[in-house]
């Protein structure tokens, strides 16, 4: 036994396979390409199959990590898609988009003496191998209910959700804002990071399980929650995203070349407009492009800004190199293709031409004094050290709050004080009866998987009020 | 979904009016709204406020002036077709009620928009004044439409075809000397509005423009649409379309119309080419 577990560990962990980062700066292509099977079956076998798998603990939607991992190991690649899906719809999109080193991978056991197994690595590359293959047999679908449930938002919670209740017999509607189903997976990650078929795959799997979906539909204008009632649906799910883009409110900001990140990657991933101008939408291309904040959604806006043609990106960032909230291997991403990081600095203001076009951005340094509510050392300016930046294009990557259009329409929902519906921690019941909430319109801005989580609770929820009652 | 039932051409063919089938729209929507339409997949998003609805039949009206690439996919569609996308309805809708006399004043397509606002305001029980303005009289829409609905109309040219021989401000500022007048609503090009507000602060007369900035999604989500309204920064989308006219920052709107002038001639060049 303690024989098999030195093995394991002198096994390295797995190396993803990436394009190289000057050439893939210039590409839309995805970064990483994939284990191959002979990869895959080797990191498999690194897994210690713990009898009591902290990593399944570290799982918002307790994927069976081992089991499926064993099946790897096995050669049953098919098998482990299957047993994927026996508790996450969508895992060809968490494994290539969950912040596995603070999840599952950062509770791997071999991972506290050297690195953990590539779990992330693993559940792409079986979700991938079975879509390829086309060869996955659909889940069971229980008998016909008769209940009907609308669902607000195609993003990850909405399509879990989905996805649950249609395999309970369930009659599930999804109903999109959108021309395209995905929500924050089609006009927010970039395609370089997740394949915009992966999101028609796994969509198109729901709706051969009897999902359908009403694109085109702004719930709350096109029609409300109450008249949804009214057509017959028995429960909602709300799982409508952090819609609104939070702005600085900096003098400045309303020149052309300030964008805020949801209209700087909605445009080029929902409306291609990195293919202009075979599609319509054009997106500005800047030259020396600053992007502010420090997210996930801040390095794909950088990230995106260099396959546009950028001369110079660079990041932003108040607060220092520890405090950036991007998952690890973005940061590394972006840093590889040529990204700076400006750390320690603020902007002040934004300067224009006599046309209203951006030319540059002042900014002061800062440095950290005391934790704030947060627990991170909260960033204090230092007095007299302004100095510009040269830039044409600033994306504003600092945030989103809720969007008021649904909950306006729909003033039973209680909210919190910073506009977010409050739904019960665990079952994710609103204030209205039938309705459900999930996702970042509850959270406030979060992980794919985490707005999955809320859905799969909220799912089980939403079972029991259509089997017994609220 | 979304088929085009009726086509008509307007001001020599530069003008298009689409009535389209959009049950669930129509069902909801109020004068002062808008609908984002796409003609195609890789069409773009385009914001055009409702020219008319008819709940009934389920159908919407819009009317827009071919400028563009999108626009000339839109004018290209014939009764039968089908738009990919239509979404709505969008924006605040107009507060309408009894203020006493009122002045309508549209230039362009803005008269497009204009008509269903007049129409509520003359429902409501005020007296309407309406000031239509265009270029030449081949180009001015929708007179007889506006005439049903206004008690008094003036119209304007540019180049004299037509009504006075000058612009929608020299009638304004006439009626405002004489009429005792509550509210102005004006919608058409953005110095129109501009003007019209300039006019109507100096005399404090409150007024109401529409605004059409460039927009992707219409609910609040990029904020592509920002305006500047008494120094704050509005979303026209979701706060608007609908302004108090003596706040709104006009050249600033201007300026940021202009923000894909280049890539729209490319797209616009490259239309040309494949007709």
């Amino acid at each position: 036994m303690v024989e098999k577990k030195v093995k394991k560990e002198q096994v390295p962990r797995a190396k993803m396979p990436e394009q190289a980062p000057d050439v893939r700066n210039k590409n839309f292509m995805e970064v990483p390409l994939g284990l191959t099977p002979e990869m895959a079956r080797t990191e498999a076998s690194r897994c210690l199959q713990c009898k009591n798998p902290a990593c399944v603990d570290g799982c918002p939607v307790s994927v069976d990590i081992p089991g499926f991992i064993n099946k790897i190991a096995e050669g049953d690649f098919e098998g482990a898609a299957k047993k994927l899906w026996e508790r996450n719809a969508l895992p060809a999109i968490c494994g290539r988009v969950c912040p596995q080193e603070i999840q599952c991978e950062g509770r791997c056991i071999i991972g506290k003496k050297g690195s953990s197994v590539a779990i992330g690595y693993l559940e792409r590359f079986a979700a991938d191998y079975a879509r390829e293959k086309g060869s996955v047999e659909l889940p069971g679908v229980a008998e016909k209910t008769g209940k009907k449930v609308a669902i607000i938002g195609s993003g990850p919670s909405g399509l879990t959700v989905a996805g649950d209740l249609v395999v309970k017999g369930h009659d599930v509607t999804i109903f999109e804002a959108f021309h395209q189903t995905g929500g924050v997976l089609v006009y927010g990650i970039p395609e370089f990071r997740l394949p915009k078929e992966i999101v028609a795959s796994e969509v198109s799997t729901l709706e051969k399980l009897g999902v359908k979906i009403e694109t085109n539909s702004v719930v709350g204008a096109t029609v409300t929650i109450d008249e949804l009632f009214q057509e017959g649906y028995d429960a909602v799910y709300v799982g409508v995203g952090a819609g609104l883009p939070r702005f600085m409110n900096l003098p400045g900001e309303n020149l052309i070349g300030v964008f805020s990140a949801n209209e700087y990657l909605t445009r080029t991933n929902l409306m291609k407009a990195y293919r202009f101008p075979e599609y319509d939408t054009p997106v500005a291309r800047g030259k020396n492009v600053v992007v502010l904040g420090a997210g996930n959604v801040a390095m794909d806006a950088a990230r995106t800004a260099m396959r546009l043609g950028a001369e110079s990106v660079k990041v932003v960032y108040r607060r220092s190199r520890a405090e950036m909230p991007a998952r690890a291997e973005e940061l590394h991403h972006a840093e590889e293709e040529g990204i700076e990081f400006i750390l320690l600095t603020n902007p002040v203001q934004f300067f224009g031409d006599e046309k209203g076009r951006l030319c540059g951005m002042e900014c002061l340094k800062m440095e950290l004094g005391e934790p704030d509510a947060s627990g991170r050392r909260r960033p204090v300016a230092i007095q007299g050290s302004e100095y510009t930046i040269e830039c044409d294009l600033v994306v504003v990557s600092v945030g989103a709050q809720p969007n008021p259009l649904l909950t306006n329409a729909t003033p039973e929902i209680s909210l919190n004080r910073w506009g977010n519906i409050v739904a019960h921690p665990v079952t994710g019941k609103t204030t209205k009866k039938g309705v459900w909430a999930g996702g970042d319109i509850v959270t406030g801005m979060a992980t794919v998987i985490l707005a999955m989580g809320a859905g799969r609770e909220a799912a089980n929820s939403i079972h029991d009020y259509l089997s017994i009652g609220w | 979904m979304f088929k085009i039932v009726n086509r008509e051409e307007m001001a020599q063919g530069t003008i298009v009016l689409n009535e389209i089938e959009a049950p669930r729209i129509a069902r909801k929507a109020k004068p002062g709204q808008f609908v984002i339409l796409q003609a195609n997949e890789k069409g773009e998003r385009i914001p055009l406020t409702m020219a008319d609805v008819d709940p009934e039949k389920g159908t919407i009206t819009i009317i827009y002036m071919i400028v563009g690439k999108s626009t000339s996919l839109f004018g290209k569609m014939q009764v039968g077709e089908e738009y990919f996308a239509v979404i709505g309805p969008l924006g605040k809708a107009t507060h309408i009620e009894k203020r006493g006399k009122v002045v309508c004043v549209g230039g362009g397509t803005g008269i497009a928009v204009l008509h269903p606002i007049t129409r509520g305001l003359k429902e409501a029980g005020n007296e309407v004044i309406t000031i239509l303005g265009s270029r030449n009289k081949d180009l001015l829409i929708l007179e007889d439409k506006m005439s049903k609905v206004s008690d008094t109309l003036h119209i304007c040219t540019d180049d004299g075809s037509r009504g006075h021989h000058g612009f929608v401000t020299d009638v304004l500022k006439d009626v405002l000397e004489k009429e005792d007048i509550r509210l102005v609503v004006a919608i058409g090009p953005v110095p129109m509005m501009k003007f019209v507000s300039k006019i109507t602060k100096e005399k404090g007369v409150e007024t109401l423009v529409s605004l059409n900035p460039i927009m992707v999604d219409g609910t609040g989500m990029c904020g592509g649409c920002r305006v500047s309204v008494g120094g704050k920064t509005q979303f026209a989308c979701v706060d608007g379309p609908e302004f108090d006219g003596h706040e709104v920052d006009y050249d600033e709107l201007s300026k940021r119309l202009q923000a894909y002038h280049e890539d729209e001639k490319i797209s616009m060049d490259q239309c040309r080419q494949n007709l």
